[in-house]
């Protein structure tokens, strides 16, 4: 067992992670960066893998150049012994220990190698959870046809690998983060079919002030628009993906148009042909690690469960500070800026001279979280999608759970909210624990019920007291925080 | 024993049911069956207590001869029967995952062993069917088990049931006799006549009825407080190790010899004793461990690894099979590790099922049934003494 002490431990290397954790080792703090990918960047900046082949990470990366100089300085830093960056780290488990944190990490990118290396402990006096979020997905008739996948796994696909995904694909969901996608999977080769966006940005008419405070964020959309329409990639705005077509993999899409209710318009339905279809409908912020610290949460505007943040990123739970999409989804800017501020906040509580750019900084991220709430009011997820989920549509696919069981079991037995559905139907009980089917099944529980989505539906998915799989053999083994003893008996 | 609840009109029913676990719903379902117009009510979601947060089995094998194993014999009769009752297009035993597929209690050491056989020949005189094993012939029943065990007893009529669903289809079959369920509202309070009980307040409205049943589980305490008697339930807390799901390679519930000694013990600290068993959606469960540390709902590594140890050392083949989460429950025990059962002299129309500590989900048809008995005014089917509300001492003052 291997075991470090450091001031500071800041969990996640993305955007907001490594903002926190060079602020705050610049201003002299000992940082660890824990973070589970094999190389730093989190979803954002996914480093391409070596021997990846010719790139240029900065034609396909916005922020491409903050990233990689941040990334340059904390390895100077790692040199002097202030940073140490422990990357292929998985937590699985966050305590209180004495005045201090024990993070619990087992190695390996993928959980069937935890078990084979020897397990890791991380002592920090101070805690920065930037966990970041991974892709929301909703089901829909076809979708666990071969062909389709996520928006951000397309993406991923691109950024890490530079293969694309697929000859003809369609980018279909809600969200300006649809428009990268499509925009990247077109420079690297692919037919895009079409962009099928649920919603419309003339919408951000309704929020000018907030567009007005984050002027930047809409150039960039408008940027990848214009290289859209160079690509001859159409955006069909206020249509939605009816259904994925196909028996064994995908062929084509149904797609139908919207009208001002909602519904599908009558008469507008029809097939495109494509090979692949990337699916997004916004993020779900990883919550395991707060929730394991008893860290306030609430519902965002998006209906994502987030952890609750003061002016400094300090959450509920003293000497543990949050920032990034955990605190509310908005972007790299914006998780860099939270990211920064809780840096700073968590380096002063240890002592450190950490008061620099304060100001600015918090107006900055004011705006930028002004755009976000826009954002999200503007990109909502359209009920339609959910109606069209007929009782034999899969939800969960670990399990093999269609929409039908979870109808029944809040109809014919009763169950109220999300993790009674999940004790009674076994949604999100398998081996990715509901990250997959975890906001559908709390979105088709509140549904039956005939409310909106609560706290307690999604919660009932990311409060787990073991982040993320952990052989039994390894969980056997004594932990740095314990007296070894007897076997228990 | 007391009058029998008469039924007053569309508002007012014959029981209200304080509680949707599986003791109430189990309560609720019999009630109905016996005639009764039942209403149930819980602060929370059906299964939202322990029961959701238990495993389900349905255990002579660890039952020391007295007032237990008389209600664990009584409740395994009372599953078997109801196993066979037609629901759906199956039957209610299908529905709820109930096996019958017996427990093998394995000891490490010749003492140990010596102790199972001195149980096994107790229990035998009350008609627990328990079978020896020697420690050869074990493979047969289990063949991934360590070779290190003297031996073993099996137990053919231990059996599973998946608690949750249990529980919501007992409430189902209530409802359809015409129970009504009322959930997301805490009782608050009780209506009383006098020294009389004639119903609860709930944080929403009145429910006026001949006799209430508290079925609150660990915060039966609370409940009984209300209407001024003391029912001393503390939480006892457990965790059990869900693995990733597996093809079948445990075939029985397999524990410890010392499971039994753990079970009665009264000590707070941390013990864990080793149980496994494999469900019907294929994945083995790991209990169990036993704590007194109030409510606490930290998570207690230390448990988590001591239970992930004894797996490992009783099925040395679950040493890299993937652990995908880890729950706690907090067991509602009383000093005496006996449940609460039966009409309160100290409150004329209230009545009591809980306090069942680790075993309230295989116990509790046997106490709906001692509970109907008592409403409905027949003789219970076995004595209610041990079990009396008012045993552990003074009332506290109203
Ligand atoms: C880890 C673990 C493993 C276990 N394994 C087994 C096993 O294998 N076999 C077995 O038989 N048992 C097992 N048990 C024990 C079993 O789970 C419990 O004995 C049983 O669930 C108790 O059921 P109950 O209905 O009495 O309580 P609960 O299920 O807790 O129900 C009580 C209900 O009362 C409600 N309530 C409380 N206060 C109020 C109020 N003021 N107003 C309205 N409603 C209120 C609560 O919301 C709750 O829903 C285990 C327990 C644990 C923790």
């Amino acid at each position: 067992m291997t075991e470090h002490l450091v001031d500071l431990a800041v969990i996640g290397a993305g955007p907001a992670g490594l903002a926190a954790a060079l602020a705050a080792a610049e201003a002299g703090v000992r940082v660890a960066v824990v973070d589970a990918g094999v190389r730093p960047g989190g979803q954002f900046w996914r480093s391409p893998a070596p021997g990846a082949g010719p790139f240029r990470p900065a034609t396909l990366h916005h922020g491409w150049h903050w990233f990689t100089s941040t990334d340059d300085r904390l390895t100077e830093l790692a040199g002097t012994g202030r940073v140490l960056r422990l990357a292929g780290h998985h937590v699985w488990s966050v305590q209180a220990a004495g005045d201090q944190w024990a993070v619990h990490c087992v190695l390996g990118a993928e959980p069937r190698q935890h078990g084979t290396s020897a397990p890791v402990t991380v002592h920090a006096r101070r805690l920065v959870l930037a966990t970041g979020a991974y892709d929301r997905q909703l089901p829909f008739p076809g979708w666990d046809l071969p062909g389709v996948i996520t928006a951000g796994g397309a993406q991923a696909l691109l950024k890490g690998n530079l293969v694309v995904a697929g000859q003809r694909v369609i980018v279909a969901g809600t969200g300006p983060f649809l428009l990268p996608v499509a925009d990247g999977l077109a420079r690297h080769g692919a037919r895009v079919a079409a962009v099928i966006e649920a919603n419309s940005p003339l919408g951000f008419a309704r929020f000018p002030g907030a567009v007005l405070g984050a002027t930047g964020k809409l150039g960039e959309a408008t940027g990848y628009a214009g290289r859209l329409l160079r690509h001859r990639v159409a955006v069909h705005h206020r249509h939605v993906v009816l259904g994925a077509l196909g028996t064994d993999r995908l062929t084509g899409v149904l797609v139908g148009r919207l009208d001002r209710n909602g519904r599908v318009r009558a008469g507008t339905e029809r097939q495109i042909d494509c090979d692949v279809l990337a699916v997004g409908w916004g993020f779900t912020p990883q919550l395991e690690l707060p929730l394991q610290l008893g860290c306030a949460t609430h519902l965002d505007v998006d209906k994502s469960l987030v952890v609750t943040v003061d002016d400094d990123q300090a959450t509920s739970v003293a000497g543990v500070w949050a920032a990034g999409e955990a605190t509310g989804v908005g972007g790299a800017d914006l998780a860099t800026v939270e990211g920064r501020i809780a840096g700073l906040a968590a380096a002063a509580s240890l002592g450190a001279d950490a008061v620099a750019d304060g100001r600015p900084l918090r107006r900055r991220r004011s705006s930028l979280r002004g755009f976000a709430s826009a954002m999200h009011q503007v990109y909502p997820i359209p009920d339609i999608v959910l109606e069209r989920c007929s009782d034999e549509t899969l939800v969960c696919r670990c399990e093999e759970v269609d929409a039908g069981s979870i109808r029944r079991a809040v109809v014919d037995l009763g169950a109220t909210e999300a993790r009674t559905v999940k004790l009674l139907a076994r949604p999100g009980m398998g081996w990715c624990q509901g990250r997959v089917c975890g906001f559908a099944t709390a979105c088709l529980t509140a549904r039956h019920t005939g409310r909106a989505v609560a706290e307690p539906d999604l919660r009932a998915f990311a409060d787990r007291s073991i982040a993320t799989p952990v052989p039994l053999g390894r969980l056997a083994a004594p932990l740095a925080d314990e007296q070894p003893d007897g076997d228990g008996g | 024993m007391p009058d029998r609840p008469h039924r007053t009109g569309t508002t007012t029913s014959d029981l209200v049911v304080v509680g949707a676990g599986i003791v109430g719903a189990a309560c609720a379902y019999y009630a109905t069956r016996a005639g009764l117009s039942v209403t149930v009510v819980d602060s929370g979601p059906i299964t939202g207590g322990t029961t959701g947060a238990g495993e389900g089995n349905i255990l002579l094998s660890d039952k020391e001869p007295g007032p237990e194993l008389d209600l664990a014999l009584l409740s395994n009769r009372q599953w078997r029967s109801l196993a066979d009752l037609p629901l759906d297009d199956t039957t209610f035993g299908r529905t709820v995952e109930l096996e019958t597929k017996g427990g093998l209690v394995v000891a490490t050491g010749q003492a140990e062993l010596d102790g199972l056989a001195r149980l096994a020949a107790e229990q035998r005189e009350l008609g627990v069917e328990a079978l020896a094993v020697p420690g050869d012939r074990l493979p047969e029943f289990e063949p991934h088990l360590t070779d290190d065990v003297a031996g073993g007893y099996q137990y053919p009529q231990d059996m599973q049931v998946q608690p949750m669903l249990a529980a919501a289809h007992l409430l189902r079959l209530a409802r359809r006799a015409g129970a009504t369920v009322l959930t997301h509202e805490p009782v608050t309070g009780f209506l009383c006549d006098g020294e009389r009980v004639t119903g609860v307040r709930t944080d929403r409205r009145d429910i006026p009825a001949g006799a209430v049943l508290n079925a609150a589980g660990t915060w039966a305490g609370e409940v009984a407080a209300l209407a001024g008697v003391r029912v001393p339930v503390a939480p006892r807390r457990g965790y059990i190790l869900v693995t990733e799901p597996l093809p079948p390679i445990i075939r029985h519930k397999v524990y410890l010899a010392d499971y039994v000694a753990d079970v009665a013990s009264d000590s707070a600290a941390l013990q864990t004793s080793t149980v496994v068993e494999g469900t019907g959606a294929g994945t083995v469960l790991i209990g169990a461990s036993r704590e007194r540390v109030g409510f606490d709902r930290t998570t207690s590594l230390p448990a988590l690894r001591q239970l992930a140890a004894g797996a490992v050392r009783l099925f040395p083949i679950l040493r890299d099979v993937a652990v995908l989460r880890a729950y706690r429950g907090f067991r509602p025990y009383c000093p005496d590790h006996l449940p609460v059962i039966g009409p309160d002299p100290r409150a004329p129309g209230l009545h009591h099922a809980c306090g069942h500590e680790g075993a309230g989900i295989g116990l509790s048809l046997g106490t709906a049934r001692l509970v109907t008995q008592s409403l409905i005014g027949e003789p219970p089917e076995i004595d209610l003494r041990p079990f009396r509300p008012d045993r552990f001492g003074p009332e506290v003052s109203r």
